[in-house]
């Protein structure tokens, strides 16, 4: 049963994932936090910021860390595949339709009226992992050191685009000293 | 067959050293198949990928599915999607039994607790970036808000906002479609450089020493 639910979560996610790795994390997180319960909100951010130091896609790295966790060894190949198995069906029949030029204008232009969903997509991702799990000293009086380091790596990323394993790296530090 | 080797040992190779996903990839195999194999000529290549990032799916998988299946057919396909993906698969399966032993320990979840918020702020970055580069007007600003307060409002399946984006949108680029056809104005090939997704991608670097002469 597990293995049929991991078959259809990433299926679904492969079919639907426009837009790259980071636009996958909302069909990721809905299907596997909030939905299936296969994983935690801190869980979830712990392999955001793994896969971010690890090479490899993100959601591939996603998949094959929930199906281990559900399944086993397995359960991680069986993930990592439905994923993959969306692309594998589209490179032997979509891409003839979408090579012509006539669908590929129609293409272009249908993704360009998609980009403005798929930035919400996102930012509704990070909204989710907005909580009191991942910001463990937000509400409680104290220096909130969790919504510093946020604004700061906010600030650094979109404004001086730093390099996010720099970033995750120093957080790490902050975290150590002051937690 | 040998082809089918070496496009796996090329992805393999791309999979395993490339940080920072799918786009830091890009000119790791443009050098490995363009620029030392020659299996694609580059104007090819460039056309390929302006059509493999506008597809779903994993990013990285699409671009090695595509080049092993134009350079060695079916075996080829698979053979570099293999490549792509079995270093990730690997490291992760690595990492995993190392941090369920370890996360509890109270340094590991010190760290932790200092590297999630920073991985909320990495989300919303990008998000915001895109929103910019995607022309968002007043007008059309009700898109992306729209979008949120549905998923982090409602708690909609994201499933469910993205078919209805891509309905909407499909609409949209038909009503274009019409209004250029009954203009009789030829609509703009978006696969040539300059206009369409073939713009968004990073250019190659030749074409960069190209543009840079005078």
């Amino acid at each position: 049963m597990i293995y049929l639910q991991l078959l259809w979560v990433f299926v679904k996610i492969g079919v639907l994932g426009f837009g790259g790795g980071y636009a996958m994390l909302s069909l990721i997180q809905h299907e596997v936090v909030d939905h299936y319960a296969w994983m935690t909100t801190t869980d979830f951010a712990d392999m955001v910021a793994i896969s971010q130091m690890t090479p490899g896609p993100i959601s591939i790295n996603l998949a094959t860390y929930v199906g281990y966790t559900t399944a086993g060894f397995g359960g991680s190949l069986l993930a990592s595949f439905a994923l993959c198995l969306p692309s594998i069906i589209m490179v032997y029949f979509i891409l003839k339709l979408f090579m012509s030029k006539k669908n590929n204008a129609l293409m272009t232009n249908t993704l360009k009226g998609l980009k403005p969903a798929i930035a919400g997509l996102i930012f509704a991702a990070g909204l989710s992992m907005m909580n009191t799990q991942n910001f463990v000293d937000f509400g409680r009086g104290q220096y909130n050191i969790s919504v510093i380091i946020c604004v700061l790596a906010f600030v650094a990323s979109y404004f001086f685009k730093a390099n996010p394993i720099l970033l995750i790296v120093l957080s790490g530090v902050v975290g150590f000293f002051a937690y | 067959m040998k082809k089918a080797f070496e496009l796996f040992f090329s992805f393999f190779k791309i999979g395993a050293f490339t940080l920072g996903g799918g786009y830091a990839m890009l000119s790791m195999v443009e050098k490995a198949v363009v620029d030392q194999k020659k299996w694609i000529p580059n104007d090819e290549f460039w056309d390929m990928i302006a059509v493999v990032q506008s597809l779903p799916g994993v990013f990285a998988v699409n671009t090695a599915l595509y080049v092993g299946h134009r350079v060695a057919g079916t075996k080829g396909a698979f053979a570099a999607m293999l490549g792509a993906i079995i270093p990730s698969i690997t490291i992760i399966l690595l990492l995993a039994t190392v941090f369920r032993e370890y996360r509890d320990q109270p340094v590991v979840e010190r760290i932790f607790k200092g590297i999630r918020p920073c991985v909320v702020a990495l989300i919303l970055a990008p998000s915001l970036r895109m929103i910019k580069s995607a022309k968002v007007t007043w007008k059309t600003a009700i898109i992306p808000i729209a979008t949120v307060f549905l998923i982090w409002w409602c708690k909609t399946s994201p499933a469910y906002v993205i078919l209805a984006a891509i309905a909407g949108s499909l609409i949209y680029a038909l009503i274009i479609r019409r209004k250029t056809r009954d203009a009789g104005v030829n609509p703009p090939d978006p696969l040539s450089r300059g206009s369409g997704p073939a713009s968004r991608v990073p250019k190659s670097r030749s074409q960069k020493e190209e543009e840079a002469k005078p």
